[in-house]
């Protein structure tokens, strides 16, 4: 198991006011799995796939991501795990704005210390890969939605996680760009990398091996197709 | 953009404190530079009236120096570095071809010149030993008396007649700055040897004396002395201060002295408060960029940058700014302050110099209210979850 969720809650506290968005979770993937979260809105996907992604720590519960329990990492353990064996994207593609396709994927690869020479090789293969060669010196006020978020995920890829983490990638994008972030995602799986993804789009949805349902804090159903 | 308003706010900041104290220093040293222009460490004493009795001797007698007095003061007194009678006309006739003006006529010693910050110009020079040993005829005249009666043409070497007596021009005044006088400004005067003026008017007493005193010695103490050596020749008690009556310029200076350091607390006061307004200012741009900089640290801790490297880079980023901002406002300051001179207004404000200490000293307040206004926040963002840190705002 890479990931395994046992009794996980999370509750937010607003002023006096606390807010259970998970209610004792329990959820196990398997490395390789490509699986799709879906539930209405509010149900806690979002909640969810962060804590998946080590971006917040749960309330109550245990999680292990590859066998080491989460909430006994240190901060810097964490900024590791979070550096080289998870990519996220965001909904929101969370891109520097004022950096260029080239140096906002770079980042991860400054943070895990890759050398210069190093770098620049890899944020080539990577933005060719999303198909983003010509784009390199753009900044993301240059770009249209679907190539941020082709950004944002060559990003994610950029220490070669094992984890792909994203948050409705295809939220802010039209279907034709939606489509070709879910064939990378598909190309990513085939390589072998863990894949979740959040949406609200029952076609992807239905796209993917294994769908997980979510409503109000609590899994309704996880199963694979088929 | 940011960056463009921290480095603006320090640029200013920098540049007005910059700007504000070369200018106070310039005007301070203009004005001081002024009031010296009647002569440095120097006093003024004309006769006065006893008002003490003194070994049977009644109050009320006037006591009038004479020329042998100075010499005698001259000899006795070692707190002097010059001294100088006297003697004033205050009205001749000074005509060269059919210029001709009523002016004061002096008659002094060779010092007096130096003491009195009387300076020839160049090609000529003041009355010198010779011509008081010889009791020559030779005057030197101020410069605008020179402009009044020569015009553009060259004065030194002509005669011109004083009373109707020739006289040798040997010099002119050069151009000076002189915000004080006792008996009118030195550039309308004339001024001839002592021996050459008592051979024309015999005068008992001397006007006044001219005395400065050597720069390390207090002018008090050479006021003491006269008074010694004046009462003991004409029997009076030496703490009678009414018998002669000197002013003393270096009183003046220290008051000008004393004014200029409450003119100069005064700037330090704004100095303080541009530098607490641009600490305010650099303090509230740290405090607009902090939503965007507080997304930015949510979107790198959740690349995976380490706490300390965030913070590490936000040290170093408030540094560069700071220091580009300061270097290029000190820059800015110092090129107004080398052109300012330019536009000739040195006559008040004088030459205002920047002083570079202090320059640093602002860049260094205004980089340690930078970091601080913006490290805390940072580090704030930085001790949170990732997504706390991305949904703060
Ligand atoms: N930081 C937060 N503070 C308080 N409430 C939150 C916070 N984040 C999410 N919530 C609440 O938790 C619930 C689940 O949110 P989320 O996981 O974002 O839902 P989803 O992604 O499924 O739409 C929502 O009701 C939301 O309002
Ligand atoms: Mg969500």
């Amino acid at each position: 198991m890479i990931i395994e969720m046992n009794n996980i809650s999370k509750v937010y506290q607003t002023g006096n006011v606390e807010f259970a968005a998970l209610k004792e979770i329990n959820l196990k993937l398997k490395r390789g799995d490509f699986v799709a979260i879906v539930g209405p809105s509010g149900s806690g996907k979002s909640t969810l796939m962060n804590l998946i992604g080590c971006l917040d720590l749960p309330t109550k519960g245990n999680y292990l991501l590859d066998g080491r329990e989460v909430k006994h990492l240190s901060s810097n353990e964490l900024a590791e795990v979070r550096n080289k064996k998870i990519g996220f994207v965001f909904q929101a593609f969370n891109l520097l704005p004022y950096a260029t396709a080239f140096e906002n994927v770079e980042l991860p690869l400054l943070f895990a210390g890759v050398k210069s020479k190093n770098r620049k090789e890899r944020v080539h293969e990577i933005l060719e890969k999303v198909g983003l060669s010509d784009k390199m010196e753009n900044k993301p006020t240059e770009m249209s939605g679907g190539e941020m978020q082709r950004v944002a995920i060559a990003r994610a890829m950029a220490n070669d996680p094992e984890i792909i983490l994203a948050d409705e990638p295809t939220g802010n994008l039209d279907s034709k760009s939606g489509a070709a972030i879910v064939d990378l995602f598909k190309e990513l799986w085939k390589s072998g990398k863990t894949i979740i993804v959040i949406t609200h789009d029952e076609k992807i949805a239905g796209q993917l091996p294994r769908i997980v349902k979510l409503k109000d804090g609590l899994i309704e159903s996880n199963g694979y197709a088929n | 953009m940011r960056t463009a308003l921290t480095m603006f706010g320090v640029f200013w900041g920098t540049c007005s404190i910059v700007l504000l104290f070369a200018f106070g220093k310039g005007i301070t040293e203009q004005q001081i530079k002024d009031q010296k222009g009647m002569g440095d460490n120097i006093a003024i004493i004309w006769p006065g009236v006893t008002s003490m009795e003194f070994q049977g001797l009644p109050t009320g007698r006037r006591i009038r120096p004479t020329e042998d007095d100075v010499v005698l003061i001259k000899k006795k007194s070692s707190a002097l570095s010059a001294i100088s009678p006297e003697y004033r006309d205050g009205s001749v006739t000074i005509k060269f071809k059919k210029e001709s003006r009523r002016r004061s006529l002096f008659g002094v010693w060779p010092e007096f010149g130096d003491m009195r910050n009387i300076i020839p110009d160049e090609g000529s020079r003041f009355i010198n030993e010779r011509d008081m040993a010889e009791k020559r005829r030779v005057v030197f005249i101020g410069n605008r008396l020179k402009e009044d009666i020569f015009g553009e043409e060259e004065a030194v070497g002509e005669r011109v007649l004083i009373d109707n007596m020739p006289f040798t021009v040997i010099g002119v005044m050069k151009v000076k700055k002189q915000n004080s006088s006792y008996s009118g400004r030195d550039y309308r005067n004339a001024y001839i040897p002592s021996s050459t003026f008592q051979s024309m008017y015999s005068r008992r007493y001397v006007n006044n004396v001219v005395v400065q005193t050597k720069p390390e010695i207090s002018m008090e103490v050479t006021k003491s002395q006269i008074f010694e050596i004046m009462g003991a020749k004409y029997k009076f008690d030496p703490t009678d201060r009414e018998t002669l009556s000197i002013w003393d310029t270096t009183k003046g200076i220290a008051f000008l002295k004393d004014f200029f350091r409450a003119f100069r607390y005064f700037l330090i006061g704004i100095g303080i408060a541009t530098l607490i307004t641009g600490g305010i200012g650099v303090s509230n741009i740290m405090n607009i960029v902090l939503e965007e900089r507080t997304k930015e640290i949510g979107i790198k801790m959740a690349l995976g940058a380490k706490k300390g490297m965030i913070l590490f880079q936000f040290i170093f980023e408030t540094l560069i700014i700071t220091g580009v901002g300061g270097v290029f406002g000190f820059l800015f300051a110092y090129g107004i302050v080398k052109a300012f001179p330019l536009l000739q207004l040195g006559d008040f404000v004088g030459t205002p110099s920047v002083d570079v200490w202090g320059s640093v000293m602002v860049i260094f307040v205004l980089g340690i209210v930078g970091l601080v206004a913006g490290y805390f926040p940072a580090k704030r963002a930085a001790n949170l979850q990732p997504v706390q840190a991305l949904k703060l705002f």
